[in-house]
């Protein structure tokens, strides 16, 4: 099918760029206020953290032990040049727990549910079933929004210590089985490195990357126009822009950790 | 064809709202983008009365209906519905109104993912009634659209008549004090179709509900303004030609954004507009 190209001018662009912004702000904002107003639909809350932390489980689990496993396997040639092999549980569980735990989870999350909310929520409004929700008197972003936010930023919290631990547990599975390092040796490296800045950003990056992921995936699906060609971009877009936006937090966030806990 | 009752009380007598309209659009225009859709549109619809929209693909029938319920806004004009203005509530606001209005959309837009059961008793549901009073209203819905069997299957499980036959039943199962109809035997076999009529019909002439009706169909229109329903038989029946304007319907035709018929049966068959003429031949 051919289609025309239209140029569209650096004005409209803009204009359409602060008013995705301004409607991303109202529905973010929208999903924790309505935790003020009632009714809140903790039906739908626990179905969600169900679907969202349960459902994402067999990823978290595979991807936390292969990202433990191989950061040990390729920082081991290094350390072990500089005789220092023993230190593999303390690299391995510094990074796991501060960076990579939460970022790869939170990728991986985002990857499987940022884009499944936006296709639910995509294919509701070409539906018209959104319609139909606010013509039964039911506010969406009450049913649909505030659940999915609620139950992303609970469960990728779990599920972020579960990736946490899955990569220890990987890192050790390589350094005692490859390079013969023993067991005590490691965990009490892995368990001693770690201070309470690291435990402390290992844990506030899931709780913004649970938030990010889910008000994304929301509003792309939300907005969604354009039928089941409109889904399948909504979908893409989602997936991306949540991605993209994880990396770029993560970075700030990290620098603003270490610049309040004195550090750098 | 007969239909089971459905034990409504007359719905305005209920709510003992003192206002003469269910709907009034008062010089009411939309566009989206270059193209007007509405323009300073003025009707009203009488409690009680129900009015079909007719007016060919894009001239506003479907946006007449979404702003009547406040799911979009005008660029301009005021639109009342059961007597408060739609047009300056807030959406929180709005939702407290929409549960006195039901709608039946073009396509259904039944919740794919629920079963017939939540469909239907979405609206109890929220409002938290007991298990037993949901079923029992649940299943007398869908006796009265005759789909009782439907309870436990899923939306992608029925034919379009029957999704469309469900969507009615949700409607009403909050006994609405006005309905609303977007093409409601569009793409219907004319049994089916007709079925469908004799609902509306029946909620009409039964339970007074007010209802604003788009259809491209100006046969299903016809058949509501020259019948009504017998409730000792249990079913529509023609009426003698000297009672048809004692039915409660009137036409409504749009044109490029304006109304250019708003009348009753006869009115309309003596019309001596070319496109009128054209478009009832």
């Amino acid at each position: 099918m051919a289609m025309e190209l239209e140029l569209t001018s650096p004005f409209d662009v803009a204009k359409d760029a602060v008013l995705a912004i301004q409607e991303y702000a109202r529905l973010a904002g929208q999903s924790v206020g309505n935790f003020f107003r009632r009714p809140v639909y903790w039906g739908d809350i626990l179905q969600q953290a169900d679907l969202i932390g349960v459902g994402s489980l067999p990823i978290v689990v595979l991807s936390g032990l292969s990202i433990g496993a191989l950061l040990a396997l390729n920082s081991a040639s290094t350390l072990e040049r500089f005789g220092g092999i023993t230190l593999i549980g303390q690299l391995v569980s510094s990074s796991m727990v501060t960076e990579l735990g939460p970022l790869i989870t939170g990728l991986m999350v985002s990857g499987r549910n940022a884009s499944g909310m936006a296709s639910e929520l995509g294919s509701m409004i070409v539906t018209e079933q959104i319609d139909a929700m606010r013509a039964l008197g039911t506010d969406p972003s009450k049913k649909l929004v505030t659940p999915r936010v609620a139950a992303t930023v609970f469960m990728l919290f779990f599920l972020t210590i579960i990736s946490d631990l899955l990569g220890l547990a990987g890192g050790f599975a390589v350094a005692n089985l490859l390079f013969g390092l023993d067991s005590r040796q490691y965990w009490s490296n892995a368990w001693q490195t770690l201070v309470f800045r690291d435990v402390f950003m290992g844990l506030v990056k899931p709780v913004l990357f649970g938030f990010i992921i889910a008000t994304i995936g929301c509003y792309y699906g939300m907005s969604t126009r354009g039928g089941t060609q409109g889904v399948g971009r909504s979908t893409t877009q989602a997936v991306v822009t949540s991605s993209v936006l994880i990396l770029v937090v993560d970075f700030f966030v990290t620098k603003a950790i270490f610049a309040m806990l004195g550090y750098r | 064809m007969s239909a089971p009752t459905l034990p409504i009380e007359d719905p305005a007598v209920q709510q003992g709202d003192s206002s003469a309209d269910a709907v009034v659009f008062d010089n009411v225009s939309i566009a989206f983008e270059e193209s007007i859709v509405l323009d300073g549109v003025s009707f009203h619809l009488p409690r009680g009365e129900t009015k079909a929209l007719f007016g060919v693909a894009g001239s506003g029938k479907s946006t007449t209906l979404k702003l009547t319920l406040g799911l979009m806004k005008p660029d301009g004009g005021r639109i009342f519905l059961l007597g408060q203005e739609v047009t300056s509530m807030s959406e929180q606001e709005l939702f407290e109104l929409r549960r006195r209005v039901g709608i039946v959309f073009q396509e259904s837009a039944l919740f794919d993912s629920l079963k017939v059961r939540e469909n239907v008793a979405f609206r109890l549901m929220e409002e938290h009634l007991s298990e037993e009073e949901i079923d029992r209203r649940v299943r007398e819905a869908l006796r009265f659209v005759e789909l009782e069997r439907t309870i436990d299957m899923y939306p992608s499980e029925l034919s379009g008549g029957m999704r469309r036959r469900v969507a009615i039943a949700r409607a009403i199962i909050t006994q609405p004090e006005a309905l609303l109809y977007d093409s409601p035997t569009g793409g219907l076999d004319p049994v089916t179709s007709n079925t469908i009529v004799e609902l509306i019909v029946k909620q009409r002439d039964v339970y007074k509900t007010s209802a604003l009706m788009v259809t491209h169909r100006l046969q299903d229109a016809f058949t509501m303004a020259t019948h009504q329903f017998d409730k000792d038989s249990n079913k529509m029946v023609p009426l003698p030609k000297g009672q048809r304007s004692e039915v409660p319907m009137s036409f409504l035709i749009l044109r490029d954004g304006k109304i250019i018929f708003d009348g009753d049966m006869r009115e309309l068959a003596t019309s001596r507009d070319p496109y009128i003429r054209e478009y009832i031949s």
